[in-house]
Parts: C-alpha cells; structure tokens; sequence
C-alpha cells in the first residue's frame, strides 16, 4: 500500500513520474500532488505510469479530475507507459477515447 | 454547589484519615464517580484536596504546600488534554449515530423490488464493503412483459458517494419505463450527474432492458465493466461489451446500444468491479476464475449462484472484500 508520486515542472511543462499502487488509501496522494498544478494556464502535463502495478476507480478518478481541470485550462494532459491491466481500466469507462494515453503492450498483472 | 462538594470531600477524607477502613475507602471511590458526573477538572480536586487538608490539619511544612501547587499546575494541562478527548469521542459518537441514520435511509431509498418475468430467474447480491454503499442497483418495472436494470458504481466513497447516488435514483424514477431504452437512460442519467457533482466523482452504469416476450435483452454501458453473457448451448462465455464514457465526465457523451437474444438455460451476469477486481497475497483473481465458479452452479436457480460465487470469492480473499460487491444474473429458463 505505497505510491511514489514525482512531479516535476518547469516553463509550463509537468512531467510526473507515479510508482506503486493507486486505491482508495494512496489516491489522496496524488491528488492532493496534481491539485498544485491543475490551475496552470496551458500545463502540457506527461505523467509516466509504467511502474504503477495497481489501480482501481478511485485512481482514475484523480486522473479524470486532473484532465477535467487542465483541460478546461487549455492544458493538456498525456498518460504514458500504461501497463495491459490500465489500459483496459481506461478502455471500459471510455476514457481510453478522450485522454490521451498511451500503453507499452507488456501484460500487465 | 462546588462548596458543598468540598464539604463532602473533606467529610470523606477525615474519616479515611480516622480509620483507613476498605468501607472508606469504597465511599471515596463512588464520591469520584460523582465529581466526573459534576465535571470537576483533576486540578480542582487537587485544589479541593489541599484545601480539606488546610482545613483539617492547619500548619504543615512548607514543602507539602509547594507540592501540591506543583501538582495542580501539572493537571491543568492533563485536564484539558482529558476534555478534548472527550469532547472528541462525542463528537465521534455523533458522527457513528449519524453515519447508522444515513445508511439507514440509503437502504430505506434504495430498496428495489425484483421484477417478475415469464421465464427469467433472476438472482442478486449487493453488499457493501463498509457502511455505506457504493454500489447501485435499481429495477425498472410495470409488470407490463419488460424490465429495466440498472447496476452502477459510484467512483468515490462513503458519504458523498451515497448521496450521488440518491440523485440516481430519482433520474432513473424521472424516466419510469420499463422499456425506455438504455442509451437514452444513460444520457439523462449522464447530464444530471454531470451538472450536479463534483470534479473527482463519477459514476459507471450498465442498464439492460429486458423484452420477456422475445428473450430479449438491450444494453448499454457507461463506462461500466461489461457483462458478461454465458451460451448455454456452447458452454461460452463472452462480454457484452458496449461502449460508452463514464457519467459525469462530459455533457456531450453519446452512448452505444445492443441486443442479444437469450435461449434456455443462457446467464446475464451484471456486477461490479468489486466482483472482478479482488485480489489476495497470489495477486488478482481472474476473470476465468468467476466463470468457472458460475459453470459449476450453471444449473441452480439464479440465486444460488450469485450466492457462490460471493461466497468463494470471500473465501479466496480471506473474508476481506476491498470494495463493494454487487452482482445480477439473469437466467432464462
């Protein structure tokens, strides 16, 4: 029951790194690390997930408030090193087709 | 009133300091029980202590004096310690009582009649993982040959989550039949919950229709794990899926519908992802998992294998859901 959640910005540009598991005990972590930034005007925010074994709704419900947010800012948020398992999680809520993601094809378990 | 009290206490303490008898001593113990009642701070005892014993025995040396001007300064902070505590586990008491109020009337809300259909079984089981529920499950029906379900999972917990899900409720009463058909359901639903909630909740939603006449049942999702549909006849199991963006996330999601027909002895299995996403020190259950639990019981009433399956996936994961778990089967028979 531990995430790692690194973000770093600079000139408008986030670049995150996020490692280990998001439920409903971690997830106030990283919301409470995105919410610092989600007012930027235009954030372009890459946060890298390829190390992320676990994640359940509530998780991508802090993904999806984030992307609400910088969207409605005209940022942009893309979601990289997806493993099998989140790509999936992002296909059935039909957030696969609105965000911008991207997976790396190994299984995930 | 606080005089009196001292009065007693130095009554008490005189006969004590007389005799030292056990009968004393119990006399004391109780008149303590009264001083909580009374709300007398420790350092006010203390107080009422030196006191009595001024009183009593008058000149004493100076060394016993200082010691209990020590000792009172000291329980000053312990008894404000000790108020805040027990302001806190009142407050405490309020919020579980509070809590049992509000879960009481999400069941009294949520309470949802299972509709009666020309050959379909239908078997449900839905119990949360705390007090309240996060998950939803709603029929529609007007015992006019058609039924509508409605199985959703409100993305945030507790409280908030509970409350999301009564707007549900009345968007899905708003709506009313029993044939209305799910991506016009799911679109209503999506536009009052995106309206009405907050950025970080969101709700998956799986509705069916079910023609009972034809064995037909329409369905779409938003953004809910799909069902699953079990071919008796080719002893298969397949995802219906239908796709569609969660409620809640955008005004403007458009979602899917489709139909299968059922013949004898199929299954409909609608749940949420409390069913599929359990896990234990091996890792995660697999989905093949479930339907081999289903497969064994494929000929017992609906009901029973809902309540199978519950029960050995608890077993698997050592009583200890981490989310709430919902599941329908719809059987034709």
């Amino acid at each position: 029951m531990n995430i790692q959640v690194d973000l770093t910005e600079s000139n408008n540009v986030l670049e995150g790194y996020i490692a280990g598991e998001i439920d409903a005990h971690t997830a106030p972590v990283l919301r409470g690390k995105l919410e610092n930034y989600q007012s930027y005007q235009g954030l372009e925010a890459e946060l890298d997930l390829s190390d992320v074994n676990y994640m359940d709704s509530t998780g991508l419900g802090v993904f999806v408030a984030f992307y609400k947010s910088v969207n409605s800012n005209g940022g942009h948020v893309k979601l990289k090193g997806l493993s099998a398992r989140l790509k999936r999680l992002f296909d059935i809520t039909g957030l696969g087709d609105i965000m911008d993601i991207e997976s790396v094809g190994k299984e995930g378990n | 009133m606080i005089h009196e009290i001292e009065n007693q206490y130095k009554e008490i303490l005189n006969e004590y300091m007389k005799k030292q008898s056990e009968q004393n001593l119990y006399v004391g113990q109780n008149f303590s029980r009264q001083l909580i009642l009374e709300n007398i701070a420790p350092e006010e005892v203390i107080s009422m202590h030196k006191g009595a014993i001024q009183e009593l025995y008058g000149e004493l040396p100076d060394v016993v004096w200082h010691s209990f001007d020590f000792l009172i300064e000291m329980m000053i902070s312990y008894g404000l310690a000790l108020q805040e505590r027990q302001s806190l586990l009142r407050q405490q008491e309020e919020l579980k009582v509070e809590m049992d109020l509000a879960a009481n009337v999400q069941e009294t809300l949520l309470k949802t009649k299972l509709p009666l259909l020309e050959g379909l079984d239908i078997g449900l089981l839905s119990i949360p993982a705390r007090k309240m529920n996060g998950d939803y499950i709603y029929f529609v029906s007007e015992h006019d040959g058609y039924a509508g379900v409605a199985v959703a999972d409100v993305i945030g917990k507790g409280l908030p989550a509970a409350l999301c899900m009564s707007m549900i409720k009345f968007g899905m009463d708003s709506l009313s039949s029993s044939q209305a058909l799910p991506k016009d359901v799911l679109s209503v639903i999506n536009r009052i919950v995106e309206k009405s909630v907050d950025d970080s909740m969101f709700v998956s939603m799986f509705y069916g229709s079910y023609d009972a006449k034809q064995a037909r049942l329409t369905y779409g999702s938003a953004g809910h794990e799909p069902a699953i549909l079990y071919r008796a006849k080719d002893s298969e199991f397949t995802e219906l899926y239908s796709k569609g963006l969660l409620l809640g996330v955008s005004p403007a999601a458009v979602y899917e519908e489709h139909t299968v027909d059922l013949e004898k002895g199929d299954l409909v299995i609608m749940m949420t992802d409390g069913v599929t996403e359990g896990r234990n020190e091996e890792g995660f259950i697999e989905r093949e998992v479930i339907y081999e639990l289903i497969e064994r019981k494929k000929e017992q009433p609906a009901q029973t294998i809902v309540q199978y399956v519950y029960d050995e996936l608890e077993r698997m994961q050592n009583a200890q859901f981490q989310d709430d778990f919902t599941l329908v089967i719809y059987k034709k028979v």
